[in-house]
């Protein structure tokens, strides 16, 4: 039995349905992430399993029990909001032991809970400050500690990285992943940012406007997105318009260039015009070669970003991106020059008909 | 516990209703009493026909216009150059325009007795029609806070620096900065300013009767004294108008102008 | 209707100065627009000189001298003199039970419309009314509680007529310390409204969720969160409210007149007819009530700032 179940979960707020059939299985001390746009309904379903919202219809099940209808004080989930929500009448420490103390613990093991929480997100001197007197950073990591004192059975984590600067965002990110490891807690995050969901999930959920697009591990998202949509919200994706020539033999047509696949066609596909897609980094400048596909297109804009350099190339209707490694030895192409794109049959991928 | 919060949100929605509501209901069902047996609005049309009651509610609104056109020409410009070229005098300028509410208008009147009575270099009280604009004055301080909170709040809205910084790249001086791109940009603050101004001058009692001069709110006063259901119709006219200087202040945006900061 | 001969303000916080514009340092286009932007506040400094100022300093200062102008504090000893202690002793009184009773109604209704879970247009309606209320004081509201509970009022005729109550007979007047104090709430308690509503706001809805993951009940998060956190503002609104009574007047000429002796009323007839027979005592008297006001809304502006630390 996975720990955390999820079963046939709707959410309707009146006429407007925010979540469609959501269903899903989160093994103990798995650390999933929700990842979709503004709006497609990943935090209704945190907030369901918090207790926050009541579903319209399904169950909520952990550790084998019914949650459904419980009241969230009764149902032991931690959470961490994206604008902190430390009590700011409280001391770091009346924070953390908040939880401890409304649950009448006695008062040394409070204080033995608050110094270990303190010493795992690593703010040991902290204890006596007050929230206002601390950075973004400092407050969300003390926010973590807060949810994690009481042992839950459940971390969330509702875009705890959204309201940070850049380069605290990726430093926490790992600092929280590296901490769920190490209690092992079933832990459930959600984001817009596909970076973020990328580099610390153990399984990611993509999701669009109230539905599930993809469930898999950050690698099958990333390289094997299912709809066009996965495929474009999931990394930069050149999309090219495109017909069958031979399903057969994986023959394509992109403006009167031949292009060779190895995802399989239905027969009957011969002659229909499908959406191929390319990733940035599966394509190189390099002249034709046998076994290879080669597409012929011109430079469009040469973007220096410091360690890569995008270049925007156009064939006919088509935008098509790819990223080079900076070096400083080599000459980047000029805009209007025109260029040979290649890349692996492995990699044209060709879209699902009718994803958006 | 959710239904039974809502049961308490409930009454006490009601109960304050009630308490605001019954005073104006009463007022206006003792206003139509004036004649015997039957409701009627005769007691507004007596006090709309009084000679008494047109001069000093005329004289009141000429008070409120005068009052907002000194204030929007010492607030406007002071708001600007202090925003613009004098931060630094920021604090002070908004202290001054806080001390009107700390100091009551009371006190305030008592010091312009006593400096500016006829025996003073300013004798303002010597006669009527400088003792009028001592008046004005005094009503400017009263609004000073409403006034140029409303400006400042306008000002800040649009970015002043910005737009004059435009300007004069365009080759405008500074009385063309003034009037022809910050006044315009800013004119909804400025409304709003003027209408809580309107609000506080035609009901002002405690200057106008220390001072002597027949406005509105001393007029009120001594109908109240001597007449029986002649108030309740002035208190009601009173209430409308009050109601709709703060509805025009929501017409013209004031929520933006005049907020700005939570408490 | 007289805002700011009674109510005080209809806008409250515009007591404190909002947080300073980032004006960035410019060293500006030279020193002739800076001679021009000083000249250009110079009337605003002149008017408040000679309106503001002066006339209150005056008064201050006139409060420690006598008739010929030397030195004395003997009119703070005059203060002491039955009447004018009265008088501030009814002042304080008046002041404080519109105040209490202000911030406790004032607070309920101001929940009731936040958090109350009730209609959305609830809201808005409440703070327009309370937009309007506040304002709406001096003579014609006390014509109209006159009209609501005087001796034939409405309210009084119809307790008389439908539940036999007679109003009167228990000693309760509307020309009374109780009936200024009830006819001040109908000016304090949208004021308070005003003041607490975006204190309410600033309760993070995250923080009511925090506390329920954490297993707190709705008792344990008024008492260990929202309370501790409103404290400040719903003080500080208490103290402006004090403020507010103490220093008004119109109302309570048109519904007392001289029988209630407040300080106000005192110092208006001081003012009139010098009928303390010491103008220096007037001076005193003022000096007196500006103290009040001053600590009340000084105290206000502490708590107010003490409570924005907290904040973003």
């Amino acid at each position: 039995m996975a720990f955390l179940e999820i079963e046939n979960l709707h959410k309707s707020f009146g006429a407007n349905t925010a979540l469609h059939h959501f269903d899903m299985q989160i093994e103990r001390g798995e650390f999933v992430t929700f990842l979709g746009p503004s709006g497609c309904g990943k935090t209704t379903v945190l907030r369901m399993i918090a207790g926050f919202e009541t579903p319209t219809r399904g169950i909520i099940r952990m550790d084998d029990q019914d949650v459904t209808h419980l009241r969230t004080r009764q149902r032991k989930v931690g959470m961490v909001f994206q604008a902190y929500a430390l009590f700011p009448n409280m001391t770091v420490a009346d924070n953390i032991g908040f939880g401890l103390k409304i649950a009448h613990r006695p008062q040394a093991e409070i204080s033995k809970r608050v110094h270990e929480m303190l010493e795992l997100i690593k703010l040991p001197q902290l204890g006596e400050r007050y929230p206002w007197q601390l950075s973004g950073g400092q407050q969300q990591r003390v926010a973590l500690a807060r949810a994690l004192a009481g042992r839950p059975q459940v971390l969330l984590l509702d875009e705890p990285l959204s309201a940070l600067d850049a380069k605290i965002r990726i430093s926490l990110r790992q600092d929280i992943r590296a901490l769920q490891r190490e209690l092992g807690i079933t832990s459930i995050f959600v984001t817009h940012d596909q970076e973020e969901a990328l580099s610390i999930s153990d399984r990611i959920v993509v999701m669009n406007e109230g539905r599930v697009e993809q469930i898999g591990s950050p690698s099958e998202i990333y390289n094997y997105p299912r709809t066009r949509f996965v495929a474009s919200f999931v990394g930069t994706l050149n999309i090219l318009a495109g017909h069958v020539v031979d399903p057969a033999t994986g023959r394509m047509a992109v403006d009167g260039q031949e292009l060779t696949t190895t995802q399989a066609l239905p027969a009957d596909d011969a002659g229909k015009r499908r959406l191929l897609a390319l990733r940035p980094e599966a394509i190189v400048l390099e002249p034709a070669s046998p076994g290879r596909n080669t597409l012929n297109a011109t430079v469009e804009e040469v973007n220096f970003l410091g360690a890569v350099v995008r270049i925007r190339t156009r064939v006919k209707d088509a935008v098509i991106s790819l990223d080079v490694f900076n070096d400083p030895n080599r000459g980047l192409p000029e805009r209007g020059q025109p260029v040979s794109l290649g890349f692996s049959h492995e990699n044209l991928l060709v879209l699902e008909e009718g994803g958006v | 516990m959710k239904s039974q919060s809502r049961v308490g949100a409930w009454t006490a929605v009601i109960v304050g209703s009630l308490y605001f509501l019954i005073p104006l209901i009463a007022t206006f069902e003792f206003s139509l009493r004036m004649k015997r047996g039957t409701y009627s609005f005769e007691a507004y049309r007596v006090v709309l026909a009084d000679p008494h009651f047109q001069a000093s509610f005329g004289y009141s609104i000429l008070m409120a216009i005068l009052t907002i056109v000194v204030g929007v020409l010492l607030v406007v410009p002071t708001a600007y150059w202090v925003q613009l070229r004098l931060p630094k005098l920021r604090p002070v300028v908004e202290f001054i325009t806080l001390l009107p509410l700390v100091v009551p208008a009371i006190v305030i009147v008592f010091g312009y007795l006593r400096i500016y009575n006829s025996s003073s270099i300013l004798p303002f009280t010597g006669n009527e029609r400088a003792t009028d604009l001592l008046l004005v004055f005094g009503y400017v301080t009263l609004s000073l806070p409403y006034m140029y909170r409303a400006v400042d709040a306008g000002l800040r809205a649009v970015d002043v620096r910005s737009l004059t910084e435009a300007a004069e790249c365009l080759g405008a001086n500074w009385p063309t900065i003034l009037f022809k791109v910050i006044f315009p940009n800013i004119r909804s603050g400025i409304l709003s300013g003027a209408f809580l101004t309107f609000a506080v001058v035609i009901g002002e009692f405690t200057l106008a009767s220390l001072l002597d001069r027949p406005a509105f709110g001393p007029y009120l006063q001594l109908i109240g004294a001597n007449r029986a259901y002649e108030p309740s119709a002035l208190a009601i006219i009173a209430f409308a108008i009050t109601w709709a200087s703060m509805g025009l202040i929501q017409v013209f945006g004031s929520a933006r102008a005049l907020s700005g900061q939570n408490i | 209707m007289s805002a700011s001969s009674d109510a005080g303000s209809v806008q409250p916080e515009l007591l404190v100065p909002p947080a300073l514009t980032p004006t960035p340092r410019v060293d500006g286009p030279g020193r002739a627009s800076q001679w021009l932007a000083w000249i250009g506040v110079m009337p605003f400094f002149t008017f408040a000189l000679m309106f503001l100022i002066l006339p209150t300093g005056f008064l201050m200062i006139g409060a420690f001298q006598d008739s010929q102008g030397h030195f004395t504090l003997a009119n703070f000893r005059e203060l002491f003199q039955p009447t004018v202690m009265d008088a501030y002793w009814i002042s304080f009184k008046v002041s404080a039970a519109s105040a209490l009773g202000g911030a406790l109604i004032g607070s309920l209704l101001a929940w009731a419309a936040v958090q109350g879970k009730l209609p959305g247009w609830i809201r808005p309606t409440l703070m327009t009314f309370s937009g309007v209320a506040s304002n709406f004081a001096g003579v014609p509201l006390a014509f109209a509680f006159i009209c609501t509970l005087g001796r034939v009022g409405l309210v009084t005729v119809l307790l008389k007529k439908y539940l036999g109550f007679n109003l009167y007979a228990t000693g309760f007047s509307i020309l009374s310390f109780s009936g200024l104090t009830l006819t001040y709430l109908y000016f304090q308690v949208p004021l308070m409204v005003l003041i607490v509503t975006p204190a309410l706001d600033g309760l993070r809805r995250e923080w009511r969720e925090a506390c329920d993951c954490l297993g707190g009940t709705p008792y344990q998060y008024w008492r260990y969160v929202a309370l501790p956190v409103l404290w400040p503002s719903v003080l500080g609104a208490t103290l402006l409210l004090f403020a507010n009574a103490f220093g008004a007047v119109a109302t309570a000429y048109a519904l007392t007149g001289s029988s209630l002796n407040i300080v106000t009323i005192l110092l208006f007839a001081q003012i009139r007819g010098d009928v303390m027979h010491n103008q220096n005592l007037g001076y005193a008297l003022a000096l007196g009530m500006v103290l009040v006001t001053g600590l009340s809304n000084g105290g206000y502006i502490w708590l107010r700032s003490h409570a924005e630390r907290g904040r973003r």
